[in-house]
């Protein structure tokens, strides 16, 4: 949080030079100040300056890693890292857009566990097309969206607050349905869901990636997930500009549920099994992807090219130390190291764009 | 007038502040003595409130040096300032709303007893300060829910309660209403006849003029006058601000037209405000004066569907207009200009662009979506046809305050409403920005737009209105035509307080010729 005192004198001291101070901004590097003895160094500080600070972290892990270990760099591992964060990364995209418009979902492992259980036990023990199940599982997930979305908007119950009571119910549910049993053996087709390439590319890998850019497009040229940023931004103004904060709002969570179940669909296809545990342990994971990306989780910033970006410095970080052979019992570790450096980066670059 | 002894006084000599490479304060003199009153003025981004961070230790100077009654001065921070006995009251509160009132004034010095809180004396400490700042409040209600005038009374208390020597005043009435505001240069006098030297900056030159010992104008970080007398001529200062001839005259509007756009009827919100009635016509501007708290922001809140009327109809071009929410209002053509920018106007984050396309981009956009080139184009609209200053790419918060409320205007006239609402139209910008605001307003309504205008300044509703609607405690207190709407009249309606409380016919008096008291 910026101090009222240095807020106040920002908008005082920019207020007059707007144009002059911020001509310098704009074009990343320092044309104020040209030196040709050091331009090209210089230069190539700029250019370093202006990417955004996740994608510096992901090429700096990358070089480390392809230094240490000759397994890194190669398709085949590179290509298991996207596959293997599959389920985590279609999350991330539905926590992303839940933190950008100030909120907070904490049940979607749970939405993933109580939806995929869903599925399996209307297959199994209703004998219902699987095809339907599947369909079914995806409405539940949705459904606990639209709960968690009401909650916290007609309700007035902290997102925090609603997300977590849900959290709870949909993983005792999911445990419910079949005692804590796991439910196994599904249709062919469905293993295939993640058993299968698509132009050298495993399937998930790219249903997680048109997942990125769908949502992507929607925030950059539709008007309702334009509004995501206005709303996180200032829900207030927001709505007295027009826009039905309340019914965008819902929807976020209802898509967060949606793609929660999604990625229930993809974990139980690779597992060829339904657990009833089955992502209550990835939570934090998709929080810390999205946080990792320079999301603010008091909304209003944050975008889903960062949290791709997010989504690979943790999976690299996580790949790369098992190629190294670091204790699993350490990785955490270093991830919340990650967290805490993306977050102090990420400042720094801000209050230097502000300067 | 305290004589000026040599080594006596607050002395700031060749200030400089730079803010990333441009100079803000250049080589600025600046002296306050114990008992005077010292007028800052100057328009937005001139140097004052830079000027102010300074000499309280907001910032630190770059260069030049400051005495304190002859020591050396040069405070590290804001608490340091205040401990050596100079206090800040800046122009927005920063009060904590759910601490009590007590607790607010000596917070972050509550005197402990015994290793507790010492709560008798806080209260007490606090109750005598406000009353006698002639305040009449409960030390132990929380802040929440006071209006901004009671806020900004106890912010005042807060930094009279360290006793300081010289103080600040940084815009205190931006927000205040007319009798509010007297109150706070009652608060200046009484504060320098205690001995105290006084800063007042204000965009208000009436009431600079009217509480100063000495005039400083700034204009692009110097000094550029200094008057050893309140007693100067208004379009002097106005010139010497913004630096070219300038005359503060309002132009009479054009007439209106017969047709009738917006109707009020029986309007009501409990609590807030009841039974207004009044109609705007095309081409019209219509304002609403009266004194802070009087409704008058409430029932345009209602009519554009910020806040639910409880009561009464809106009737826009003979058809009920439902005003159960900002959109359904927006898009049967009532649009509203809030007053507070920062909370509910603009998106200070986002860029001044995006702020301008946010009501409209289900309209703005081309087969459902909503490219850079439209914002650009919107953006580039927009910034000519308000001349706006500064890069409608960047943040909003990095403009001015005037361009920022250029912006905000702008933002709602991307498309061209039926009725434009602006409440404080003018609500902390300069004077430069402020006749183009004027200008603008005035130009729309002559092409035919119902304007209604909220403002707590007497000269900007008397000057820019066909009719002025006057109101008092959530009353209307009655209508105005143009000629008949002198200050002394519009005070003496604002002010009238003997409102019946049962339901009688709450049309007001319509006629200029109702009882009121003569001021």
């Amino acid at each position: 949080m910026r101090t009222s005192t240095d807020h106040a004198a920002n908008e005082k001291f920019s207020a007059p030079h707007g144009k002059a101070a911020t001509a310098g901004i704009k074009s990343g590097s320092a044309p104020e100040r040209p030196s040709s003895a050091r331009a090209i160094p210089g230069r190539l500080l700029g250019v370093f300056r202006s990417l955004p600070g996740p994608l510096v972290g992901l090429i700096a892990v990358m070089i480390v890693f392809s230094v240490m270990s000759p397994y890194f760099l190669t398709w085949r591992n590179l290509s298991n890292i996207v596959t293997q964060n599959a389920d985590i990364g279609i999350m991330a995209v539905g926590a992303a857009l839940v933190i950008l418009i100030g909120g907070i979902d904490l049940s979607v492992g749970s939405t993933l566990a109580l939806s995929l259980m869903t599925s399996a036990w209307l297959f199994r023990a209703v004998g219902l097309p699987f095809e339907l199940c599947v369909v079914i599982g995806l409405a539940v997930g949705a459904a606990v969206g639209l709960a968690n979305g009401v909650l916290s908007t007609y309700g007035r119950i902290q997102p925090f607050v609603a997300t977590l009571a849900t959290m709870s119910a949909a993983a005792g549910l999911a445990l419910y349905i079949t005692n804590g049993n796991p439910i196994n053996d599904f249709p062919d087709w469905y293993l295939a869901l993640t058993s299968i390439d698509v132009l050298g590319i495993p399937l998930e890998g790219i249903i997680m990636v048109a997942t990125f850019l769908l949502a992507a497009f929607w925030l950059r040229f539709r008007p309702t997930g334009r509004a995501l940023y206005a709303i996180g931004g200032n829900a207030e103004v927001a709505r007295l500009s027009g826009l039905n904060v309340t019914r965008i709002k819902i929807g976020v969570y209802v898509i967060a549920g949606f793609l929660a179940a999604l990625a229930g669909v993809i974990v139980g296809s690779r597992l060829d099994s339904a657990q009833p545990t089955a992502g209550t342990a990835d939570l934090l994971n998709v929080i810390a992807v999205v946080v990792i990306g320079g999301a603010s989780l008091s909304g209003g910033s944050g975008g889903m090219l960062n949290t791709f970006i997010g989504l690979l410095i943790i999976g690299v970080l996580n790949n790369g130390m098992s190629l190294l052979n670091v204790s699993p019992n350490l990785q955490p570790v270093v991830i919340g190291i990650a967290i805490i450096i993306a977050v102090l980066t990420d400042r720094a670059s801000r209050s230097r764009q502000t300067a | 007038m305290a004589i000026e002894a040599a080594g006596s006084g607050l002395v700031g000599e060749g200030l400089i502040k730079t803010y990333s490479g441009v100079p803000v304060l250049k080589s600025v003199d600046f002296r306050v003595t114990p008992g005077n009153v010292v007028g800052l003025v100057g328009e937005n981004g001139a140097g004052k409130s830079t000027l102010s961070s300074v000499i309280t230790g907001v910032l630190k100077p770059d260069g030049g040096s400051m005495q304190l009654d002859g020591a050396l001065y040069a405070p590290s921070s804001p608490a340091e300032a205040l401990r050596q006995g100079v206090a800040l009251i800046h122009q927005e509160t920063r009060l904590i709303s759910d601490l009590s009132v007590a607790e607010n004034i000596f917070l972050g010095r509550l005197p402990t007893h015994g290793g507790r809180v010492d709560w008798d004396s806080v209260r007490r400490e606090a109750g005598l300060i406000l009353d006698s700042l002639g305040v009449d409040l409960d030390v132990r209600r929380p802040v929440r829910g006071l209006s901004m005038a009671m806020q900004q009374e106890i912010e005042i208390a807060k930094a009279l309660s360290r006793k300081p020597r010289y103080v600040v005043f940084d815009e205190p009435s931006a927000s205040l209403g007319e009798s509010e505001t007297e109150h706070v240069l009652d608060r200046i006098r009484a504060l320098s006849a205690a001995g105290a030297g006084v800063v007042y900056i204000s965009h208000r030159l009436d009431e600079v003029r009217e509480v100063s010992d000495e005039i400083v104008c700034l204009r692009d970080g110097n000094r550029v006058a200094h008057w050893h007398s309140g007693e100067v001529a208004k379009e002097e200062i106005i010139n010497a601000m913004v630096g070219r001839e300038f005359t503060y005259e309002h132009i009479a509007p054009k007439p209106s037209r017969s047709q009738t756009v917006l109707e009020v009827r029986g309007l009501g919100r409990r609590g807030a405000f009841a039974g207004i009635n009044f109609e705007v016509a095309a081409g019209e501007v219509l304002g609403i004066a009266g004194l802070v708290g009087a409704g008058r922001s409430e029932v345009v809140r209602a009519i554009a569907g910020v806040d639910r009327a409880d009561e009464g109809q809106v009737i826009l071009e003979g058809r009920p207009l439902r005003c159960t929410s900002p959109r359904a209002a927006i898009q049967a053509g009532v649009v509203m200009v809030p007053e507070d920018r920062k909370g509910t106007g603009l998106n200070l984050d986002r860029s001044a662009e995006e702020n301008l396309t946010l009501p409209w981009e289900r309209d703005l956009a081309r087969g459902g979506l909503m490219t850079r080139k439209i914002i650009r184009r919107v953006g580039a609209i927009q910034r000519e046809r308000f001349d706006v200053r500064g890069n409608m790419a960047l943040p909003v918060k990095s403009m001015s305050g005037g361009n920022q409320q250029k912006i905000l205007i702008g933002k709602w006239l991307v498309k061209d409403p039926k009725v434009l609402i602006v409440d404080e139209p003018t609500r902390g910008v300069d004077v430069g920005a402020k006749m183009a605001i004027y200008e603008i307003i005035r130009s729309l309504a002559a092409g035919g737009m119902a304007v209604i205008v909220v403002s707590s300044e007497l000269d900007e509703v008397l000057g820019l209105s066909h009719r002025v609607m006057v109101m008092s405690r959530g009353r209307q207190q009655g209508i105005l035509a143009r000629e008949q709407a002198t200050p002394q009249r519009v005070m003496a309606l604002a002010v009238h307080s003997s409102v019946p409380n049962g339901p009688e016919p709450l049309e007001g008096p319509q006629s200029p010729s109702s009882p009121a008291t003569t001021l």
